[in-house]
């Protein structure tokens, strides 16, 4: 097994917390992983993006240029990485904002409308939980005992008050993710 | 103490490892892409821990003077930079290996020349292994390829640096400084409370005083203690060579590659055997000795050899010398910050080496 995974949105969505969580969830399944950022100037308030690979065996190269995975928060994303995943491959996002819906067909596509639910839960912040959800719910890649651990492992001491809301906007996610194009097997 | 699993960054890794190898203290001056080395040390209170001191120096030419100072008190002693950083710390290491002193020094490299980029980069090579400082002198060179190397080469490099009395480098970019994996962590090890008989811990009665200098004005003594130093440097390239070989044993063609873009060239290795093509890695994980008898016996059954740098085409160089003109040997790099695809590395092949 692995799994090579894009997350990409604005700075500030929670992009690299949910590749960091995605981590440390498959190392409670004593996987390999790695977590690669993109860092420079053009993360300071404008887009953000990780590069996260979960397998069975050594990982060779943390960086990438097409993936089993996209995740899409924002529209620069989605013109930017619809071509970059494989054929096959899966690609999931949230609507909001999204004016150019994806239009490849040899991929699946999925959609959760994350920051919608999030407005509804009344807490923006769990937003990238939600989208985690809807991620896990097409691939269960990770038990979700352990992504609740490794949710503990990444956020900081302090927030540990918020763990049962981020557990309930994952919740959230696995239920409201819809399909949009499958590909025929 | 069990050993722990962590996800951690390159650079915090480098920070938790020194206070675990029993560091004494740390001296540095932030730049990108290693600022969280400083900040990860700030954050732990190692002083707390272990009692160890962490100071931001007010620049890059105060910390590597600190180190010096620390160094000869016999204390382990480990600093931290980026390509312009190191750059000025250049005249502090040529005293310290004049003086015959151990230091960790840690290049998070970035590209240059000049302010060049924060991107990743490893276009110091020849600084680093030829010598950045004046004078007839080498330091220990190792370059991880992963977070868990990042780690591990921490009291590797401490170790080296203390057994031939002579400053290791950590050669390092911004890709493995910022991504983050899983590390296995030691055990805590206690700071040395006996030190060097050649370290200034203050004059005891009936013990020469200790001097710790890298000057001589006799040119006869001048000479022979470079002899001293080129005679470490020949024990250190017969014993401290290290490298890992992956695929090479029915290998007709060879990639060279250190740090970051080993990495991308593991994955150009799969991607060439896929297409048929018998490829082979050799990653130098110490560039300083390099392997050099290593990759000289193995080109006799190679057709040929690429060399993989981030760079204009440095440790190529090396490469050459190695098989003396045996095999064909080429470079294929990217500058500025870029760093080259698994593709665009076995296309470069296909051109330059198969086709070429």
């Amino acid at each position: 097994m692995s799994e090579e995974i894009i997350i990409a949105g604005f700075g500030g969505q929670g992009v690299l917390t949910m590749g960091e969580i995605l981590a440390n969830s498959g190392i409670m399944e004593d996987k390999e992983v790695s977590w690669m950022p993109s860092y420079g100037p053009e993360m300071r308030g404008g887009t953000a993006n990780v590069n996260v690979i979960i397998s069975d065996e050594r990982i060779s190269s943390p960086i990438l240029n097409t993936f089993d995975t996209a995740i899409i928060l924002n529209q620069q994303s989605m013109d930017k990485f619809e071509e970059a995943v494989k054929p096959g491959g899966m690609l999931i996002y949230d609507g909001n904002g999204i004016t150019r819906h994806p239009e490849r067909r040899d991929i699946n596509i999925y959609r959760v409308d994350a920051a919608a639910e999030a407005a509804k839960m009344e807490n923006k912040r769990v937003f990238n939980m939600i989208v985690l959800g809807g991620y896990l719910k097409v691939k269960p890649l990770v038990k979700m005992e352990n992504v609740v651990k490794g949710l503990k492992e990444s956020l900081p001491e302090r927030h540990h008050a918020m763990l049962p809301i981020n557990e309930e906007a994952i919740k959230r996610g696995l239920e409201i993710v819809q399909t949009v194009h499958e590909v025929e097997k | 103490m069990k050993k722990e699993l962590k996800l951690m960054k390159g650079n915090e890794a480098i920070g938790e490892a020194a206070i675990r190898a029993g560091a004494d203290a740390y001296f540095g001056y932030p730049i990108t892409p290693q600022s969280e080395i400083l900040e990860y040390l700030m954050a732990e209170k190692p002083h707390e821990r272990t009692g160890m001191v962490v100071l931001q120096a007010e620049s890059e030419v105060a910390a590597i003077n600190m180190v010096y100072g620390g160094a000869a008190c016999g204390r382990k002693i480990i600093t931290s930079s980026s390509s312009p950083g190191i750059s000025l710390k250049q005249e502090g290491l040529s005293y310290i290996a004049g003086s015959e002193l151990p230091c960790l020094v840690v290049n998070v490299v970035r590209g240059g020349p000049g302010l060049g980029t924060i991107q990743p980069s490893q276009s110091d090579y020849f600084q680093a292994c030829k010598g950045g400082g004046h004078g007839d002198y080498r330091l220990i060179v190792l370059a991880p390829s992963s977070v868990q190397e990042m780690y591990d080469f921490v009291k590797l490099g401490f170790d080296l640096a203390f057994k031939y009395r002579n400053p290791a480098m950590i050669l390092t970019d911004g890709a493995l400084g910022q991504m983050m994996e899983k590390v296995w962590l030691e055990e805590q090890q206690p700071r040395m409370n006996e030190f060097p008989e050649w370290a200034t811990t203050g004059k005891k009665p009936g013990k020469e005083r200790t001097v710790v200098t890298s000057l001589d004005l006799d040119s006869a003594m001048q000479e022979k203690f470079n002899q001293k130093l080129q005679e470490k440097y020949r024990e250190l390239e017969a014993k401290e060579v290290r490298y890992e070989a992956i695929d090479c044993d029915d290998a007709e063609y060879l990639l060279v590659a250190y740090g970051t873009s080993s990495r991308i060239c593991q994955k150009s290795v799969q991607l060439a055997r896929e297409k048929g093509i018998k490829l082979g890695l050799l990653r130098p994980i110490t560039l300083y000795p390099f392997p050099k008898k290593e990759i000289g016996e193995m080109c006799g059954r190679l057709k040929g050899i690429l060399s993989v740098e981030m760079s204009a085409g440095q440790m190529v160089e090396d490469v050459r010398l190695s098989v003396d003109g045996k095999v064909k040997v080429d470079h294929f790099g990217r500058m500025g910050g870029i760093i080259p695809s698994a593709e665009e590395i076995v296309n470069a092949l296909e051109q330059k080496i198969i086709g070429g």
